[in-house]
């Protein structure tokens, strides 16, 4: 019986003596212990919720949320994920230190708990309503007085907000939309919100307003510098590597630029495990990063110049494994999945041959079916050319042979030839192009050649892409040229001791790793691995440092197997269950075409940055240059009109205006599209791209949400401050001293403050937020309902709401439902159903992808070609806009779905997904257009629909996926998923377990049995093509701008060493000693972007913010130490933070990790008298022209698939010490 | 022989990331609160470094543990007249200084600043005093991944005492983490430095606690464990430590730096222990003896005499069985990969570490160094210096780091070997002659290590709550016993939770 406690008797118990053990030197007590029930209160909670983190981190780890007292009070990891197997370890726990601080948000001083308004803005915006009468008058009457205008967009980013209503918020987005819409047209409400992986129906929520509205919608895989352009490149596809666990599988990894622990933390130990299971791991990094504790050895290339590092290992790979000794399981792989063996024309120049483009069948035959785009390859059996099944015309000439099988028409096995050198008709001297600092130009090497007659006669010299590749990496045999005598030759391209002044990583060690790397591959075929990202990746010519390094998992046929290929990592972009979510977040089901636009391009016009463009990097080989020399602008303008990139605000007219009077002029489509073509060829259209500094052209309306455009990911931070927001800025650099284009019509000055209402959604504090409009608070991930997927893992992970979302915040589901609610009653009134003209690129994996033959640059405005629309030009488009019924159907599935629906060529039927979306959704019963559809009301509802629509995550839809690949690649492929068809996962479902996805098309990797996911196993195992010119993977691009930029092969390219200044601008003045470094961002350890690092946790644990890590004796030079502030600037913009002073990071760099917002702990600069500015503020936008071509197999555009990224690597920056700290808050 | 149990950790410090989510996991749960900001139960350092607080090592000015005179232990900060002497001021004792004024920012000035020049900023405020600070100046992991360089590294007393062994050069560079937590020692010393005597040993599964009715706030304890891991709460006036999670532990889960650790290094076990030859262990003369001499005292679980005289002591079977499977057991006792860190405090702590694997260093170029063994580099080349381990991990004695190392080189040739073939089996079987090791052995532990399954990992038993009074009662009234005591009722048939 429990007796009341006696306080006395119960402390004078710690008196009494217990028993002596121990040799008396220990005392067994018998005192009360009745206090430890304190801790155990502690941790007792009231219930715990699935959730997970909407942070693009690429972790998507499943949490429990912990209730107690009905708050949210820690989280701890998940630990029941199905297991991967007896003998493999487990996915528990996920998570890291960012994530477990989360809880901190929800009742922080940083949380926004209701609407904020900018003063000056709310106060205008009420006497106007007053006076005007309605909503978008009142709109009108603001935007159109400049005075009215300036009052509110010079007090952006200085303080002043005041609470407002959701009810005057709503008025306000609505109107200034529905005001926009009509005076320029939809494309210029514009909308940024990244990732969708990370939380697909918050995402959506936005996207499918826009969609509706024909707003524009902004990339950002591409625009973060997060996609690797040589992933399309050379695969044809966007991003697709091996889940985390595939690490376990692979002998020998090369961790090379992405840092493992610190930024995949919930995935390293797979990496770390392996290593107890025999794998070597090799760590390649400038600094001594956390990855290079778990290595073997540390390979301290410097930054940027891991392409000479590659293509050195391709150098050893290919002289010892295919030369000295040819390496059977080598040779086959090449020849089946690779473009080694495919022909390619020798084009003779000035005495010497230079590559040109890929043989194709319609160069030795006529009447092939899309002969201009199906390559061809040497039979070595029957001693002929061949055109082997599988490539981009077989993908589109309607017959069942886009396959991988090396069977000829006779049914005959085909046995591609690698080289002519046993049997050339003559060596011919071709001419290469090698770039590095000061000491780049041209190599002549001899390439066995045949000598051939094409079609009409003409002699045509021919090589192989095996051929070329051994001559341009210099590997000699016996050929005259100029071959390195050995891999000592120092003074030619590419022996390890050419790279070795370079990259300053020893010799002896290149050829020990490369050696191992390509030894280890031949014995387990394939399981040699590459993990890559940001350090190798966020460069201006990624494509190139990428392409060098993918040579090494090609030539030892590691690619498509478990536990090889390559392990590319950064953001998240992977959207499994993507064929649904497509639907969903773009609003196809009720009308096609959404405006997407590449991000990189819009920001570089809008932010002015294109005026400031540094004089065109020395082209360090006398080369090409009839597009390597073009202003990136006037090649974007180029781009556009072509049909490559895609250009929102298209025309400087109105969209809805130039449709209703084509419309009013001509009969029927066709005449209209005609109409239009004219037009635009005429000059009686204006393209908005070119110009940019018109006032019709400036994004009116701007929706920031899920991001933080301001402090994070907007490179040229500055001048989005300047000329997007027409803030107070610190850009230092001067247009009229820069490099400007020539066929983009400017202003005398560029315009600044361009955007008339900005908003952020968001549930903190951010510099996005301090510069905006309005903010809208946002509910948390631990108050609302979506799902989340990564590429690391096979899951599709829940958000659920732990507690209902608190003060006034909305998810952003319910806020964007809510906007539209307000913006189609508005409509009713002031904008009704009219059409839509959209122009849209040349797209990938469409027909539009053999638009333009043989990547010749034709340009219909010299008159080289006819504009026609769709073929030399944009799609045209015909959109209905039923603006008064916006909200009817953005909550509701609509009638397109039963027709049928897809992505990147898989199509997916439609009548019964509809069905079953009805039953699973339940019928909407709300009056109007929407009534009888499936509801689509809340993020339950919108969950369930991209679950049920996808394959990956519904067994029924991956068969059909994998059934109508069938007729076009003449292959059985159902199976594949046909155990798992009655897979049906659902919100609920995965809320109590996580599941694993379903093998589909839409994806290249097999996840049945348990197996891993490893890309392009599909490819591998299934004879599926790649989806390029070709059907194999890519070592050689054959479009005109590509060779014109010497890049046609892999090669090193070094990085930009531009700036700090130009020549003639002003630069600072510096009395004191100062010092230049290239200025490098990679992802850091405090936080995810900004994200978390406001958190108590995140700041203690290490110095707060901001801080810059420097080489101590780098710092010494300067007379700083450690914890001492600094200032850091170039023409771009300052920066004000701590300075770390290290010996674990070689001299020349500093790391200043990306993203610390300048909202926390920055004081004013010296130079500009303002605040210092965020890591972006000394960076800025480099397109690269290369990226933006299109219409060209592969090398077509695709939203977040392909175009130019927004590198920030290529930085140099003025290093010197801040001696007074001013807060500027007097 | 006198059996206990104790539940004891395993840190793998080769699979540590160094990533804190152990740190940031155990704070929100317990030291997230006013009084305890600066406090981590759980920290984690990088090596090499001053560690948290600064130079916890630094025997000499914190006089933590035991020191060993004429034979005799007596904690080095001395006896209770010393305490006496001492106690309201305490010479050896860490300041905040040592630790670090916590701070935060003043996130509400972004959101009400009003209309001014400038763009709003949220300045850092202390936490401890409110006030605005220009800059942090340290913090409990100030020096994460080698931050501040050759100003901070040789605040670390083992690089102090072994010069000659550390470069701070950027080719030279090495580092790795220690995670810490309290060692819930054998032969505490926090315990028997308390004069009210608040802190214990809890007899059925050796965690050390601070009892919070008891504390005095004398904080005696705070220097006397030469790990500094015992705390002040500034605002309860009493100090507190980790606790083992053992609410969890008691429930059979192991404690939230175990289960939240995403590099997976931690494991938990019970192992048992004879109590009596404690103090013989921890009195040995010569400190490189320590280590071998605590290893005597744990015994065999699965020798039946044992497992007599542990039923006989009140242990039950389960925890027998527990430890018979004991992660700690195999990893510590029988593989011996892991080590006791600092043994030469003499406290015989509970916490063990498996040292770190790295690169070997770059000078290396000839052929037979870079494939020493196949592909896995030969110890004597790694980065790390074997002295500084041993520094840590074994009193100086290197050849106790070197068979570690050479067990675990052993292991990654050996699967390897069994995975892809291709090694040179002369070599090979050289290498584990060398380790000591055999090839089954080496198959147990790469199952532990890298297979690491969630309940391999942690084998914990639930507590043995049938041992306390009143459970019928309990399971009615727990947690609100305080609303209704039932003085004087007689509700219930049973006297005692055991009689029927």
């Amino acid at each position: 019986m429990q007796k009341k406690k006696n306080k006395l008797l119960h402390s004078l118990k710690h008196l009494s003596w217990g028993n002596r053990i121990n040799d008396g030197w220990t005392e067994e007590s018998p005192r009360p212990r009745d206090w430890e029930k304190m801790y155990r209160a502690r941790w007792q909670h009231d219930k715990v919720v699935r959730s997970t983190h909407g942070v693009n981190c690429t972790g998507s780890c499943s949490w429990k949320i912990h209730v107690k007292d009905g708050i949210i009070t820690w989280e701890t990891q998940q630990t029941d994920y199905p297991s991967t197997g007896d003998n493999f370890p487990d996915y528990e726990p996920r998570g890291c230190p960012r994530g477990a601080s989360f809880s901190w948000y929800t009742y922080s001083p940083t949380r926004v708990k209701y609407p904020y308004v900018r003063g000056q803005l709310y106060e205008l915006w009420k006497e106007e309503l007053e006076s005007a009468g309605n909503p978008v008058q009142a709109w009108e009457n603001i935007v159109s007085d400049p005075g009215k205008r300036e009052k509110y967009v010079k007090a952006r980013g200085k303080g002043g907000f005041v609470r407002g209503s959701w009810k005057d918020v709503c008025d306000m987005i609505a109107a200034s939309s529905i005001y926009t819409i009509k005076k320029y047209g939809p494309d210029r409400v514009v909308g940024f919100s990244p990732i969708p992986a990370m939380s697909m129906v918050s995402y959506a929520g936005g996207a499918r307003f826009l969609s509706l509205i024909g707003g524009t919608i902004l990339s950002f895989y591409d625009w973060y510098a997060d996609l690797p352009p040589a992933s399309p490149q050379v695969w044809g596809d966007q991003t697709d590597v091996p889940e985390s666990g595939d690490w376990y599988n692979t002998k020998y990894f090369i961790i090379w630029g992405t840092n493992i622990p610190q930024t995949r933390t919930p995935d390293a130990h797979f990496m770390v495990e392996s290593r107890y299971n025999g794998t070597k791991v090799v760590g390649v990094s400038p600094d001594y990063a956390e990855y290079d504790k778990f290595a073997d050895i540390w390979l301290p290339a410097k930054a940027g110049t891991d392409g000479a590092l590659a293509m050195a290992m391709t150098h050893v790979i290919l002289k010892e494994f295919y030369v000295d000794q040819e390496t059977p399981y080598f040779m086959e792989y090449a020849k089946q999945y690779t473009d080694l063996p495919f022909l390619i024309i020798l084009d003779p120049k000035e005495g010497n041959y230079r590559t040109d483009r890929f043989l194709r069948a319609s160069d030795i035959v006529s009447g092939e079916e899309h002969g201009e785009w199906k390559t061809v390859v040497w039979d070595e059996t029957s001693g002929k050319m061949v055109i082997p099944n599988g490539t981009q015309g077989h993908r589109w000439d309607q017959g069942s042979k886009w396959n991988l099988d090396l069977t000829a028409a006779d049914g005959s096995t085909i046995n591609p030839k690698m080289s002519f050198l046993a049997d050339s008709d003559e060596v011919a001297m071709v001419e290469f192009p090698y770039f590095a600092e000061n000491t780049g130009g041209k190599v002549q090497r001899g390439v066995p050649a045949k000598r051939i007659k094409d079609v009409s006669g003409n002699e045509l010299v021919i090589s192989t892409v095996f051929d070329l590749m051994l001559a341009h990496t210099g590997v000699n045999r016996g050929l005259q040229g100029d071959y390195p005598t050995d891999y000592n030759d120092s003074n030619k391209p590419y022996t390890p001791a050419w790279q070795e002044s370079i990259t300053s990583v020893k010799k002896e060690h290149v050829i020990q790793v490369a050696r191992e790397f390509a030894d280890n591959a031949a014995r387990t075929k394939g399981k040699s691995m590459i993990a890559m990202g940001g350090g190798t990746n966020h460069w201006f010519h990624s494509d190139q440092i990428y392409r060098a390094i993918l040579n090494l998992v090609l030539l030892t046929g590691s690619q498509g197997v478990n536990g090889g290929g390559w392990a590319h990592y950064v953001g998240q972009e992977k959207v499994r269950p993507l064929e649904g979510f497509s639907q969903i977040a773009f609003a196809n089901d009720w009308v096609k075409s959404p405006r997407f636009m590449n991000g990189t391009s819009f920001f570089y016009f809008v932010t002015e940055q294109f005026r400031y463009e540094y004089d065109q990097d020395e082209v360090q080989a006398d080369w090409g240059g009839k597009y390597a020399n073009m202003h990136p602008a006037d090649f974007n303008a180029l781009s556009a009109r072509l049909g490559w990139l895609p250009s929102f605000p298209q025309l400087s007219q109105n969209s809805l205006d130039v449709l209703r009077e084509a419309r009013e002029r001509n009969p029927d489509d066709q005449a209209v599209v005609q109409d239009i073509a004219r037009q635009l060829a005429d000059g009686s259209l204006d393209w908005a791209v070119e110009n940019p500094n018109d006032p019709r052209n400036f994004p009116r309306v701007f929706f920031n949400w899920r991001s933080n455009l301001l402090g994070d990911s907007g490179k040229g931070h500055e001048y989005f401050v300047k000329h997007l927001i027409g803030g107070s800025d610190s850009v230092l650099s001067d247009f009229e001293q820069s490099w400007q284009p020539e066929t983009i019509n400017l202003a005398e000055k560029p315009p600044e403050g361009k955007v008339d209402l900005f908003v952020s959604i968001d549930f903190r504090m951010t510099s996005s937020g301090l510069f905006s409009d309005i903010i809208l608070p946002a509910a948390t991930w631990y108050e609302k309902h979506d799902i989340s997927s990564t590429d690391l893992h096979p899951f599709v992970h829940p958000f659920n709401a732990a507690i209902n979302p608190p003060w006034e915040t909305k998810s952003d589901w319910d806020t964007f439902r809510e906007i539209t609610k307000v913006f189609s009653d508005m409509a009713k009134e002031h904008l009704p159903a009219q059409e839509d003209l959209v122009m849209s690129p040349l797209a990938h994996d469409t027909i539009n992808e053999i638009a333009q033959p043989f990547g010749k640059v034709k340009d219909w405005r010299k008159g080289e070609v006819e504009p026609i629309p769709g073929k030399t030009m944009p799609n045209f488009n015909f959109v209905k806009r039923d603006y008064p019924n916006v909200y009817e159907m953005w909550t509701t599935i609509g009638p397109n779905i039963q027709s049928g629906y897809g992505t990147k060529g898989v199509k997916i039927p439609g009548e019964r997904v509809y069905n079953d979306l009805l039953n699973r959704l339940g019928t909407c019963k709300r009056e109007g257009i929407g009534k009888g559809q499936p509801d689509l009301y809340s993020d339950k509802q919108a969950i369930n629909a991209i679950l049920l629509m996808s394959g990956a995550t519904n067994g029924r839809r991956a068969v059909e996926g994998w059934k109508s690949m069938e007729a076009k690649t003449g292959k059985t492929l159902r199976h594949i998923s046909e155990g798992r068809e009655e897979e049906d996962y659902t919100l609920d479902a995965l809320t109590i377990q996580p599941r694993q996805a379903i093998s589909t098309p839409v994806w290249s990797g097999l996840e049945n049995d348990n197996r891993r996911y490893s890309p392009f196993t599909v490819n591998k195992e299934f004879n599926i093509p790649w989806h390029t010119l070709t059907g194999r993977q890519s070592f050689y691009l054959d479009h005109e701008v590509m060779l014109d930029y010497g890049e046609g092969l892999p090669l090193y390219r070094p990085p930009i060493n531009k700036g700090p200044f130009m020549k003639g601008e002003t630069e600072v003045e510096n009395k004191e000693k100062s010092l230049t470094v290239r200025f490098l961002s990679p992802h850091q350890k405090w936080g995810i972007h900004t994200m978390f690092t406001d958190t108590d946790n995140m700041v203690q644990l290490f110095r707060g913010w901001q801080f810059i890590w420097l080489n101590e004796k780098d710092g010494a030079s300067i007379g700083i130490k450690d914890n001492d502030w600094i200032e850091v600037y170039n023409r771009n913009g300052v920066v004000v933070a701590r300075a770390v002073l290290t010996y674990r990071l070689p001299q020349g760099i500093a790391f200043m990790h990306h993203a610390q917002d300048r909202t926390m702990g920055v004081p004013g600069n010296t130079i500009t008298k303002k605040r210092g500015g965020t890591h972006n503020s000394v960076t800025r936008i480099y397109p690269k022209a290369t990226h933006m071509i299109g219409g060209y197999s592969q090398l077509s555009y695709g939203f977040n698939y392909y175009g130019p990224t927004g590198s920030q690597r290529d930085t140099m920056t003025v290093i010197r010490p801040l001696k007074e700290v001013d807060w500027l808050e007097n | 022989m006198r059996i206990k149990a104790q539940v004891a950790m395993v840190m793998h410090l080769d699979k540590c990331i160094g990533c804190h989510t152990c740190s940031v996991t155990c704070k929100n749960v317990w030291t997230n609160r006013p009084g305890m900001e600066y406090v981590w139960f759980n920290n984690v350092e990088t090596r090499p470094g001053p560690g948290y607080p600064k130079e916890w090592e630094n025997t000499d000015r914190y006089k933590g543990g035991w020191t060993l005179r004429n034979g005799r232990l007596h904690l080095r900060a001395g006896g209770p007249v010393a305490k006496l002497a001492n106690i309201f001021y305490n010479p050896n004792m860490a300041d905040l200084s040592d630790f670090y004024e916590p701070w935060t920012y003043d996130f509400e000035h972004l959101h009400k600043a009003p209309s001014k020049e400038h763009l709003p900023v949220a300045r850092p405020k202390s936490t401890i005093t409110g006030k605005y600070m220009d800059k942090p100046e340290w913090g409990p992991n100030w020096d994460d991944d080698l931050a501040g360089g050759s100003e901070v590294v040789p605040m670390d007393p083992n690089v102090r005492k072994l010069q000659e062994h550390i470069a701070m050069e950027y080719e030279k560079t090495f580092m790795m983490y220690l995670p810490r937590i309290c060692e819930h020692c054998l032969n505490p010393s926090c315990v028997a430095s308390c004069p009210t005597g608040a802190l214990y040993k809890r007899d059925e599964d050796g965690i050390v606690l601070v009892d919070q009715e008891a504390c005095r706030g004398w904080r005696f304890c705070q220097n006397g464990c030469p790990y500094h891991k015992v705390y002040y709460n500034w605002n309860t006036h009493k100090a507190e430590k980790c606790n083992f999670c053992y609410p969890r532990t008691e429930a059979g889960l192991p404690t939230i730096c175990s289960e939240t650790c995403v590099g997976r290094i931690r494991y938990i076990g019970v192992v048992l222990y004879d109590a009596d030859r404690v103090k013989k262990a921890a009195s040995v003369e010569d400190p490189k003896d320590l280590y071998e001499a605590q290893l005597s005292v744990f015994l065999d679980p699965q020798d039946p005499e044992v497992i007599e005289r542990a039923l006989e002591a009140g242990i039950n079977r389960s925890w027998i069985d527990s430890a018979q499977q004991s992660p700690i057991y195999k990893m510590a006792m029988k593989w011996k990969i892991a080590l006791p860190l600092h043994p030469e405090y003499r406290t015989l702590p509970m916490v063990w570490y498996v040292p770190p694997l790295s690169p070997i260093m770059n000078h290396l170029t000839n052929e037979h160094d870079l494939s020493a063994d196949g592909y896995i580099p030969a110890v004597d080349q790694m980065r790390i210096p074997m002295e500084y381990l041993a520094s840590i991990l074994s009193a100086d004695d290197t050849s106790v780091i070197r068979r570690v190392l050479l067990k675990m080189a052993a292991m990654r040739v050996h699967m390897r070997d069994k995975s892809v073939g291709g090694m040179d089996e002369m070599k090979k079987s050289k290498l584990l002659q060398e380790a000591g090791t055999t090839v089954e052995e080496l198959e147990d532990m790469a199952r532990l290590l890298a297979v690491s399954k969630y309940n391999e990992r942690f084998v914990i038993p639930t507590g043995r709550r049938e041992m306390d009074e009143d459970l019928h009662y309990k399971r009615g009234a727990c947690s609100i016993e305080e609303l209704a005591p039932p003085e004087g009722m007689v509700t219930y048939p049973f006297e005692r939770g055991d009689t029927p």
